[in-house]
């Protein structure tokens, strides 16, 4: 019996299986299967134009699903994204109409900042169970987004320079919209694998009692996770206004919640906390981007879209489930 | 009832692979009528995955089972049940929110509607049958258990069957001394009624006291069977480890230093009046019956319980902690009673699970400095001796001795001036146990305070300089190396816990 202390060796393959994830290589083998499907069908899915207009639908879900994957990992949801963005979004085009552009963007991302800093003391002093807590936000966010709109768009953005750049500039050839996302998923990436504060997440979302009694203030990062999600949520509130030219309370934001759970589900992120992936859940996205705009280009009805997304989240967790070897018995854990 | 001697179970050449893993090869077992037969073995050996074989939880890939002469092949635990055999697990399921007799008697209502008083009085008179009726009470919810209430709760499950083998793994590793002694009682009972037992336990003491013969299982394989009376703790221990082990640990004790933790009066809504000292290089014990408070102690020492009265002293300074953060910024380190909810990050490798307190002091701004944690790391593997393929395997995945002292290692690299053990041998293996007291003992004498809960006599004995004996959230008594034994300190924490 001696201590082991030397990495034990693995052959090349299994070295840079590992280092990607089986759960990653899964998704890049379903996006390379897609892109043949799709490719060999249609000439025009190939082509740059349609590869912007794929990246560009991806960016604000995209987002939303990058925040939405740390909420996870610490063990919590939140699913008042959506209103919040709605909320930013009316609320950026509406003090842009007062006070330009720079406070249109800053005003929204402190009012996202203000919901989730309200979600996250719902949720810790309340003691308030996170999907509770943000499923009524999630009603109440919205309401408040139509108050101030009466319910309809608000503000007219798109003979803005800056709003324009956000929606349909580029940089060095790659959209703006883009770029965004790119940004905040590696930033996000970075902090998750590099610094304390992500490793602390994980601990968070792993064990919260062993995180306590190793000294993590656990309030402060869940309230934390929730102030972050509220300012992602604002930047996407923003790219929404700049995209359509105007303040949506309501339809540019709704259903974007379960995106981006649906994302973070398929980009391996567990549900009961302390494990997923930036990585994964981008790829994910990805992966739901193409189908999307592959089946429309195929000219599929989008109810049967709605459908066969569904239907690929399911088969994506059963697939992860059976593999953890986990006992069919009873709720799954 | 089969006449007594009879084997009423009998495995033939068990064997079972995970992958390429060998758990169990070729292993033999009988267990007969109105005998108790132990099954022993170091963490690791096999016992756990037999026991899973026997109730159909796992298919074996080679031999045979019979029971009562007739062979059997189990594929789900409710056959193995209904065919009279139960298996008492170690950490049994409890449903949180539903009353002691509803969980005892889950499974086994019949008819659509829900007796609520019958329920309780035959509970009540069960309970009574057995002797727990002073231990647990029926109306109890499922949450509001400890460990060994959860115990009889699933004792009581199996009762109801009325089984003809019943197998305990490892019953006693969550109870405390009295508790023990009634299920004890109620084994022998359960014997002498006809009943063939098996008994899976680490602790040499149990074995001889209750087991007729016993079955020695290592790495897998069967090593042997003696019959109690024919063998002895040497020759178990050599059979279990292959090698001889020095009889229980006692360690050399350290002149102490200056005070590191001072209690005065200490109190709030889990223990009163506390008065405590540890001071450096000495490891002080504190024992005392399941529910006398021990861990509530621990825990507001830490700063995870606020204190209301009194005032704790850390190296001469008052204190008034708000979290565990604070104590552990004044150099407290704790590993808590339960490793898998309380300590370990289980999903994590061990290598996060190490660092986990000390990420702060690694990091340059917020980030981590990887290659001083690579080389932290590496250095508590190699001088833990913890037995892990890699710093990056899922701690969820070592065994219990390797994962405690992935939890001490923790601790130890915040430096602490102060460390508080909860239990920290449960659920470990002969082995691995004697390396922590290594451990303990190094600390000690590199001039760390310790304080260890522990509830086994002999461990504590063996440990501590100084032994307080509590009961009923207070500390009933002090004694020193030399007063102290198993009896003196067991008359402390029974007496006390009669009067309150």
């Amino acid at each position: 019996m001696t201590a082991v202390t030397a990495e034990p060796r693995l052959g090349p393959l299994r070295r840079v299986v590992g280092g990607i994830g089986v759960q990653n290589i899964s998704l890049l083998m379903a996006i390379g299967l897609l892109l043949l499907i799709i490719g060999t069908q249609n000439p025009l899915f190939f082509t740059v134009g349609n590869l912007r207009v794929i990246g560009t639908a991806i960016a604000i879900s995209g987002l939303l699903a990058v925040v939405q994957t740390m909420v996870i990992i610490m063990g919590a949801l939140d699913i008042s994204v959506g209103s919040i963005a709605g909320l930013t979004s009316v609320s950026s085009a509406m003090i842009f109409t007062v006070a330009g552009p720079a406070l249109g963007v800053a005003g929204a991302v402190v009012i996202g900042i203000v919901c989730g800093l309200v979600n996250g003391c719902i949720i810790v002093f309340g003691r308030v169970n996170p999907v509770i807590a943000t499923l009524a936000t999630l009603a109440a966010y919205k309401g408040l987004a139509q108050l101030v709109s009466d319910g309809r768009a608000q503000g007219y953005t798109g003979a803005d320079g800056f709003f324009v750049f956000l929606a349909r500039g580029t940089l060095i050839g790659v959209p703006v919209l883009i770029w965004v996302l790119v940004i905040v998923a590696v930033l996000a990436h970075v902090a998750l694998r590099y610094t304390r504060v992500g490793r602390n997440i994980y601990a968070v979302g792993g064990n919260d009692v062993a995180s306590r009694l190793a000294g993590i203030n656990i309030n402060r990062y869940i309230i934390g996770i929730y102030m972050m999600t509220g300012a992602i949520a604002a930047v996407a509130g923003v790219l929404i206004t700049a995209r359509t030219g105007s303040g949506q309370p309501v339809s540019g934001s709704e259903g974007l919640e379960l995106e981006s759970i649906t994302a973070a589900a398929l980009g391996g992120a567990a549900l009961k906390g302390g494990k997923g992936t930036i990585a994964g859940t981008i790829l994910a996205v990805i992966l739901l981007g193409i189908l999307t705009n592959g089946m429309t280009l195929l000219g599929v009805n989008s109810f049967w879209q709605n459908v066969a997304k569904g239907a690929l989240l399911v088969l994506a967790v059963v697939i992860q489930q059976l593999r953890s070897g986990e006992r069919r018995i009873g709720l799954p854990g | 009832m089969h006449a007594p001697g009879t084997v009423m179970l009998e495995a033939r050449g068990i064997g079972k692979s995970f992958g390429p893993v060998r758990a169990l090869s070729g292993v033999d077992l009988q267990l007969r009528a109105g005998e108790v037969t132990a099954i022993m073995g170091e963490n690791g050996a096999g016992k756990s995955t037999l026991l899973k074989i026997l109730t159909g939880d796992y298919q074996p890939d080679a031999g045979t089972l019979e029971l009562a002469g007739t062979e059997v092949h189990f594929t789900d635990p409710r056959h193995s049940r209904i065919a009279g055999l139960r298996v008492i697990a170690q950490e049994p399921e409890v449903i949180a929110h539903v009353s002691v007799a509803e969980n005892i008697y889950v499974g086994a209502l019949r008819g659509p509607l829900f007796d609520k008083r019958a329920v309780y009085a035959k509970t009540r008179a069960d309970l009574a049958k057995y002797g727990f009726e002073r231990l647990i009470r029926p109306e109890a919810l499922g949450s509001t258990l400890s460990p060994a209430q959860r115990q009889i709760v699933e004792i009581m499950r199996a009762l109801v069957d009325e089984p003809a083998v019943i197998c305990f793994d490892e019953p006693t590793s969550s109870l405390g001394e009295d508790e023990s002694g009634i299920l004890f009682a109620l084994i022998q009972r359960l014997r002498d009624e006809g009943v063939a037992i098996g008994y899976v336990s680490h602790r040499m003491q149990e074995i001889f006291q209750l087991a007729d013969r016993i079955t020695v299982l290592r790495d897998g394989a069967l090593v042997g069977t003696k019959l109690t009376a024919e063998t002895d703790h040497d020759e178990l221990v050599r059979m279990m480890v292959g090698r001889d082990l020095t009889q229980f640990f006692h360690r050399e004790p350290v002149t102490p230093g200056e005070t590191v933790l001072e209690l005065r009066d200490v109190g709030n809504e889990h223990v009163s009046g506390v008065d405590l000292t540890v001071r450096a290089g000495e490891v002080v014990g504190i024992a005392g019956l399941v529910g006398a408070g021990r861990s509530e102690l621990m825990k507001t020492i830490v700063g995870d319980f606020p204190i209301t009265s009194g005032e704790i002293l850390v190296s001469g300074r008052r204190t008034s902690f708000r979290s565990p953060g604070d104590a552990i910024a004044a150099g407290i380190g704790f590993a808590p009673e339960e490793r898998k909810a309380e300590a370990l990050v289980l999903q994590r490798p061990v290598r996060d699970n190490i660092t986990l307190a000390v990420l702060k002091e690694l990091s340059r701004w917020i980030f981590v400095r990887a290659g001083a944690e690579r080389a932290l790391t590496a250095d508590y593997i190699s001088r833990l001796r913890i037995r892990t393929p890699s710093s990056e395997q899922l701690v969820g995945k070592l065994s219990g001795g390797n994962q405690q002292k992935v939890v001490l290692a923790r601790w130890l690299a915040t430096r602490p001036k102060l460390l508080v053990l909860d239990e920290p041998t449960r659920g470990v293996d002969v082995g691995a146990k004697a390396e922590i007291y290594a451990i303990i003992d190094e600390l000690a004498h590199a001039g760390v305070a310790v304080l260890v809960v522990s509830s086994e006599l002999p461990e504590v004995l063996g440990l501590a300089d100084r032994i307080n004996v509590m009961a009923g959230g207070r500390i009933v008594g002090e004694l020193s190396r030399a007063e102290a034994t198993e009896e003196a300190i067991l008359a402390l924490a029974m007496d006390e816990s009669r009067i309150s």
